[in-house]
């Protein structure tokens, strides 16, 4: 017997709006044209909750909650915006570019940056702690594509790819803290990688420059994310 | 390249790959026995190496990366050979109000290492760990695998001098 | 096994040691081994020996006894009992000598002393009584008489009842009501089983409590454990205990294989249908696996990165099931409970935070160690009285509770209660236990830069509040502890703070800001001392600076 599906009403930004039972606030929103700053969510992928741009308020309650995870209640009054929420959005996000070195006017998605257009809506135009340069390199080794770690956020976007939807798993992080960085299988040039299959999913679901093809030069290259709910939906519709 | 095809063959007749291989039958091949397989290979061989990161992974039918991951986030797991000598400062709340830091700087001062370092003949290691639970004792030092309570500058310099020749002075030839 | 089988082993036990004049108790936890305890306990022995008197006297290794500071620990036991101190191999003969006579005067340490006198103990009742390698011993104690009566006369709901009765909160930090969490665990409907966990890892530098219990009285752990899974209905259980702890492990491994040895552990036990297996798995050095989620990633094979909750573990824990996850101290409260009832707890303790409370005192204080004391006990008495004092005659500066996670209390709050509640309110946390007294040479902003900078390199990398606002807090406090600081870092400290507290995904992110905030609340002036006046009260920081400009 199919299992009820249970409708739930509640309220985002004043609208009201219907869900499913098991969807998440960022879902039902984004079902409805509202839109909810996000960096390490991708539809299709599994939700990592940690790049804490999707917080939302909720009325009630003084938690901030991570939109991408948390399941709807019924009667929710989600607030997307507000001082507290953009104000901390801001200050993660200064700390995002204060972290590695990210140099817009030279990097090859400049102008198709997922971090750069984010930044542009909260207003961002400079940050307000020290630049830490660190020192970190660049994976050129493959064939048809490089990993500069200067560029990268960490938002496991490729590692989550790789393994769910690819099934390599070449990708994974190593070390913790600000010393993580993305390796291919034991920390090797991704060119020597035994397990990558060059399918280039991770290139074009990077959100920032740190992935990309070779042969494009600044501003050229402009990922193409849509083949990943697709994906996603022909392996449910087969099972 | 087949790592995953057939069951995995022990690099070497090395005994040791033996009790690698207890740790993961006993936990029945699962990939949640990773922690537990990765202890016996440093406990067995002192450190992580490459061959023994490839076997786990080949055996457990983990992808080569997770095991890279899972190695490198866990601070007690170390991927280079250690001293013949391990001394571990304690470096948790106790310990350094009760002077740890003095601790490190005697290695420092007769070994010339830092902590995370081995001395260039291989014979010490410095480590830190947060907190060895010998809080009642501060500061607490680990020498070769025994914990040591209300360590001195002097009882360090003790150890080392066991464990290292004395080095000779330098003597000037008169000409 | 019975109650009718559990009381037989407890008689034949109290029966093979009744015979005997004197017991000699010699610590073996890792505090006292460190000190060479366990010569001591072999040079005793062959004393005994030597003297022909080993139907009259036994020599045993027993658990902490908690004034770890004096240790090796020696309690001759007897007709009147005496304790010694600071005991080498070389005082066996003295010792051994002295039986039924006068005590050696120049070992002994006075057990009328607020150390000794003021504490309650309840999770701390065997430890330095018992052999924690002997589960006959345990028994003897009254052990598994909980766990029997439970299985074979209680419904799991009664069980839980009790606990709820006892007012029980969860003694790793969170101070969570554990009768709710186990009711919570106990609805969940799960058609592939439950887990119980216990949560070994103490990674709170300055703590101590969790290993000392699992070296001195492991049995009490697995019959907590065993309790709480017939409660919730799970049929697995894993201790995690961190890697540091290998005597730790030991002890537990011995002590599964001789439960499952008597079936009070394994299948249907006591007769019962009820079963538990229990395995142990190893930490490897992360303070962040201690964080609940964490901890269930490491147990499958993972990073040790948390998870968002909700979901909690008792809805979707260990592989997405049901999961019933205590701290070992919470475990070791369970057996008495249910053996005394719950209403016997609750009569202890204060109106919200009924029981005792294991600490450690560590730091500047005179009698560092383990003590159990009833909540609401004052800090005052807990550092003067039981503590001892400050040493060399210093003034009293602060207590430091909850690790990491927790901040300072200054001195106008000594004579508070401790509970949950009191220490919230100003602005610390109960935490797992641990207590470090600081006196004038302790720099406040040296402190708070020591615990952000254990934050910053603990934290697991995945949120980017925790990852990088605690290196950048790190690095203000670094540089306000250098005097290189101005009034715009001060500022900016503390909005990152209020950042980092309010965004960060797990626990260590969220109280990282504690210390900082709970040093700028009540030491502001240290604070401003370092800016505006390039200089360290407590002669901590600027110590490489030149005295005198130009020198």
């Amino acid at each position: 017997m199919k299992k009820q599906v249970q409708i739930k009403t509640l309220q985002i930004e004043g609208r009201d709006v219907s869900a499913t039972g098991e969807q998440t606030i960022l879902q039902v929103a984004l079902e409805n044209g509202i839109q909810i700053p996000r960096l390490c969510y991708v539809e299709g992928l599994s939700q990592f909750g940690a790049c804490r741009m999707c917080l939302v308020e909720i009325k009630g309650s003084n938690k901030l909650l991570p939109a991408c995870v948390t399941q709807v209640e019924e009667g929710m009054e989600v607030k997307v915006h507000s001082e507290r929420l953009d104000s901390y959005r801001k200050l993660v996000l200064e700390l995002l570019f204060s972290e590695r070195n990210h140099i817009c006017s030279v990097c090859v998605v400049n102008g198709h940056c997922e971090l750069q257009t984010l930044a542009m809506h909260l207003g961002i135009d400079h940050i307000s702690m020290p630049y830490l340069h660190p020192k970190v390199g660049v994976d050129a080794s493959h064939p048809r594509f490089t990993l500069d770690h200067n560029r990268c956020i960490l938002c496991t976007r490729c590692v989550r790819v790789c393994s769910e939807i690819e099934g390599a798993h070449t990708w994974d992080v190593m070390g913790r803290g600000m010393e993580a960085r993305i390796i291919a299988d034991l920390n090797e040039p991704w060119g020597s990688s035994e397990s990558c299959t060059s399918c280039g999913k991770c290139v074009h679901v990077c959100p920032t420059g740190a992935l990309f093809e070779k042969g494009k030069s600044v501003a050229e290259m402009s990922k193409r994310k849509q083949f990943l709910p697709y994906l996603t939906l022909m392996r449910e519709t087969r099972q | 390249m087949q790592p995953f095809a057939n069951k995995a063959a022990a690099p070497s007749d090395d005994r040791r790959w033996k009790l690698v291989d207890a740790t993961m039958r006993k936990h029945g091949h699962e990939p949640s026995a990773l922690i537990e397989s990765l202890h016996t290979v440093q406990e067995s061989f002192g450190y992580l190496d490459e061959i023994g990161l490839r076997y786990v992974a080949q055996s457990l039918r983990v992808p080569y990366s997770k095991v890279y991951g899972v190695s490198t986030f866990y601070h007690f797991f170390t991927l280079k050979p250690q001293g013949e000598h391990t001394c571990v400062v304690c470096t948790g709340t106790a310990c350094y109000i009760k002077g740890a830091q003095r601790l490190l700087d005697t290695v420092d001062d007769s070994l010339g290492i830092k902590a995370g370092e081995t001395t260039a003949d291989g014979k010490v290691s410095l480590l830190t760990a947060r907190c060895v639970g010998s809080c009642g004792v501060a500061p607490a030092v680990v020498f070769d695998g025994q914990v040591a309570g209300k360590v001195t500058p002097d009882s360090v310099s003790q150890w080392l001098g066991k464990w290292t020749k004395p080095i000779e002075a330098r003597v000037m030839v008169e000409q | 096994m019975n109650l009718e089988e559990l009381k037989q082993i407890a008689e034949a036990e109290r029966e093979s040691v009744a015979p005997l004049e004197h017991t000699v108790r010699v610590c073996v936890a890792a505090s006292c081994l460190s000190s060479k305890s366990d010569q001591v306990t072999a040079a005793l022995e062959s004393e005994v020996k030597a003297h022909g008197l080993e139907h009259k006297c036994k020599v045993k290794g027993v658990g902490c006894m908690g004034l770890c500071a004096a240790g090796p620990l020696v309690e001759v036991h007897g007709e009147q009992s005496t304790m010694y101190q600071s005991v080498t191999a070389e005082d066996a003969s003295a010792i051994i000598g002295s039986l039924g006579k006068e005590p050696v005067e120049r070992l002994v340490l006075p057990t009328a002393q607020p150390f000794f006198s003021q504490q309650k103990k309840i999770v701390l009742e065997n430890s330095g009584i018992i052999d924690p390698e002997r589960i006959e011993d345990y028994i003897a104690a009254g052990g598994y008489e909980a766990l029997v009566t439970a299985l074979t006369t209680m419904t799991p709901h009664e069980v839980i009842d009790e606990v709820k009765k006892s007012g029980l909160r969860g003694r790793g930090g969170a101070g969570y009501p554990t009768g709710l969490k186990w009711s919570t665990v106990q609805k969940a409907a799960s058609e592939d089983g439950k887990y119980v966990i216990c949560n070994a890892d103490e990674g709170d530098p300055g703590a101590f409590m969790d290993r000392s219990v699992l070296e001195s009285d492991p049995h009490r752990v697995l019959e907590g454990m065993a309790i709480g899974a017939y409660a919730v209905g799970a049929n697995k259980g894993y201790i995690y205990v961190r890697a540091e702890y290998p005597l730790a492990v030991k002890r537990l491994r011995n002590a599964i294989r001789q439960a499952e040895r008597l079936g009070l552990l394994g299948n249907d036990i006591c007769d019962t249908r009820f079963g538990l297996r229990i395995e142990i798995r190893l930490g490897a050095g992360a303070f962040v696996c201690g964080e609940e989620t964490a901890l269930i990633a490491s147990i499958e094979g993972n990073r040790g990165q948390p998870r968002p909750r909700p979901p909690y573990p008792a809805q979707s824990g260990l592989w997405g099931r049901p999961t019933l996850i205590n701290n070992v101290e919470t475990y070791a409260n369970i057996a008495p409970i249910i053996r005394n009832g719950g209403e016997w707890f609750a009569g202890i303790g204060t109106q919200k935070s009924k029981g005792t409370k294991v600490f450690a005192l560590a730091g500047r204080v005179n009698n560092t160690g383990l003590i159990e004391v009833p909540m609401g006990i004052t800090l005052r008495d807990i550092v003067f009285k039981l503590g001892g004092g400050i040493p060399e005659g210093r003034k009293f500066k602060a207590v430091q509770t909850g690790g990491p996670s927790g901040g300072c209390v200054p001195e106008q709050y000594l004579d508070m209660p401790v509970d949950y509640e009191s220490l919230a309110a100003v602005g610390s946390i109960m935490g797992s236990g641990g207590m470090i007294v600081m006196d004038e040479t302790s720099c406040m902003v040296d402190v708070a830069k020591f615990f952000m900078d254990f934050c910053r390199t603990e934290s697991c990398g995945k949120c980017i509040p925790c990852r990088v606002g605690t290196g950048h807090i790190h690095n203000l406090l670094s540089k306000i502890a250098d005097g290189e600081a101005d009034a715009g870092d001060l500022e900016m400290l503390e909005r990152l703070c209020d950042m980092v507290r309010h965004t960060s995904l797990c626990g260590l992110g969220q109280s990282a800001p504690n210390p900082v905030s709970s040093t700028l609340r009540y030491f502001r002036d240290e604070y401003h001392e370092h800016i505006e006046h390039k200089h360290c009260g407590a002669g901590t920081c600027m110590t490489h600076k030149a005295v005198g400009a130009g020198a």
